[in-house]
C-alpha cells in the first residue's frame, strides 16, 4: 500500500461524496453534474463540488460534452460530464500484496498447464462463498461485481480479477467463469445460468435471469 | 503504423475429423466478428469458404491466422473481448498444448500485407530472442514509437 493509495481512498470518507461516486461508477457512462445531483438528490453546487474532489483524487475522470443536439451559436458552451477512472487503489493494513503473489501463481499454472484444475478450484471456492437462497446481486456485489440487467441477462460491469485478467485473460476469464458457475451453485440455482460473454471494458460472464418476478 | 499478427495451433486430429467439427463450424461465426471489431484492418483469407485454412509448408497439421489491426486494443477486445474468447477457451479440444510461443505480432506501415513467411520468421525470432521490438507478445508490448527507436538506441549503446 502507497500512502497515495490510502489517501485516494479516503475521498471516498464522506457519504455524499461516496454517493455521487458510487453513482457515476455504476451508470457506466458520462454523467452531467445535473443528473448527479438530482440521482443523489443535493444542490448542482455541491454535486459539481464533490465530482470535482473526485477528479482531483484521480477517482473519476471529466470531460467536455454538449448535452444537446444543438450546434452553433446558442447552444451554449459544453457542460462538464464525468465517468470513472480506470486506474485501482488498494488500502491494506497491516500491507499485503496479494496481487503480485497470484501473478507468480497464475503464470505458475500456464506453465504447468494446470487451467482445469485451477478452473476447478475456482467453482469450488465460488460455491463456498454462497449461501442458499441469497439474491444473486447482493452475492455478485459483495465479491466485487457491478451487475446491471440487460434484457433477459444479468450483465457485470466490473471485473474483480482486472490485473490478473490483462496478464492471463484466458486462464483468469475461465476461473471467473467458473467461479460464477459456484456462486451459483451455492445459491441454489443452475450453474449453467453463467456464460462467457465478453464485451471491451467488462467483465467476460454474464447471467440468465434468474429471480425474474 | 498498423499491427500484425500471426497465431500458429496444432491441430490435435485432421481438419475433416469429427474432433474438429466444432472448430470448423466456429471459423464463419468468428470471422464474422472479427471482421466486424473496430480497428480491424486485414486478415489472410485463402479460397471462397471460411472453412479454407490458409495453405503452408510448415506441416499438415498446423492452423495459421495472419491479420492486421489499427492498435493493440483492438485486437484485444476482438481476442478476449468477444466471442472469440469462448473458442480460445475450447482450444484444449481442439489443438495440442504448445511449450513455446504460438503468437506474435510486429508493426508494418499502413496499407502493406504482410506474409506467412514473414510471419512465421517473426515467430521464430520471438522463440530465438524473446519479445524485441520487431517480434513481440501482448504481454510484452512494444507499441510502434519504441519499435521504430529501439533498435538505434540499442545500436548507440554498442
Amino acid at each position: 500500500m502507497s500512502s497515495d493509495d490510502l489517501d485516494t481512498v479516503t475521498t471516498l470518507q464522506d457519504p455524499v461524496r461516496r454517493a455521487v461516486y458510487d453513482y457515476v461508477a455504476a451508470q457506466g457512462r458520462e454523467v452531467g453534474r445535473n443528473e448527479a445531483a438530482e440521482a443523489v438528490g443535493v444542490q448542482r453546487t455541491l454535486a459539481a463540488f464533490h465530482l470535482d474532489k473526485l477528479v482531483e483524487a484521480g477517482l473519476l475522470e471529466a470531460n467536455f460534452r454538449r448535452l444537446t443536439e444543438k450546434t452553433g451559436p446558442g447552444s451554449g458552451r459544453p457542460a462538464k460530464v464525468y465517468r470513472r477512472a480506470p486506474g485501482e487503489w488498494q488500502v491494506s493494513v497491516p500491507a499485503r500484496d496479494y496481487r503480485t503473489l497470484a501473478l507468480a501463481l497464475a503464470e505458475t499454472v500456464e506453465l504447468i498447464g494446470g487451467d482445469e484444475r485451477a478452473e476447478e478450484a475456482a467453482r469450488r471456492a465460488g460455491g463456498r462463498l454462497a449461501s442458499k437462497g441469497e439474491d444473486l446481486g447482493e452475492v455478485l456485489r459483495r465479491r466485487g461485481y457491478e451487475p446491471y440487467e440487460e434484457g433477459s441477462r444479468v450483465r457485470l460491469r466490473n471485473c474483480p480479477f482486472h490485473v490478473l485478467a490483462e496478464e492471463h485473460p484466458l486462464l483468469v476469464c475461465s476461473m471467473n467463469l467458473e467461479f460464477c458457475r459456484g456462486l451459483l451453485e451455492g445459491i441454489g440455482e443452475d450453474a449453467e445460468g453463467a456464460r462467457l460473454d465478453a464485451r471491451p471494458g467488462e467483465c467476460c460472464v454474464s447471467f440468465s435471469k434468474i429471480n425474474d418476478n | 503504423m498498423h499491427l500484425a499478427q500471426l497465431n500458429v495451433a496444432h491441430m490435435r486430429a485432421p481438419m475433416d475429423s469429427p474432433e474438429l467439427a466444432d472448430f470448423m463450424a466456429a471459423l464463419e461465426p468468428i470471422y464474422k466478428v472479427s471482421d466486424a471489431t473496430p480497428g480491424f484492418v486485414w486478415r489472410l483469407e485463402e479460397g471462397d469458404t471460411p472453412q479454407d485454412l490458409i495453405q503452408h509448408d510448415y506441416g499438415d497439421h498446423l492452423v495459421i491466422n495472419l491479420s492486421v489491426w489499427e492498435s493493440r486494443d483492438a485486437l484485444w477486445d476482438f481476442v478476449y473481448r468477444s466471442a472469440h474468447l469462448g473458442v480460445m477457451q475450447r482450444r484444449r479440444e481442439w489443438f495440442l498444448r504448445m511449450a513455446e510461443p504460438y503468437t506474435v505480432m510486429w508493426w508494418i506501415p499502413e496499407g502493406s500485407e504482410p506474409t506467412t513467411a514473414e510471419g512465421m520468421s517473426r515467430l521464430e525470432l520471438l522463440k530465438a530472442e524473446g519479445p524485441t521490438p520487431k517480434a513481440f507478445t501482448f504481454k510484452e508490448f512494444y507499441d510502434s514509437n519504441e519499435a521504430a527507436w529501439r533498435p538505434a538506441a540499442a545500436e548507440a549503446r554498442k
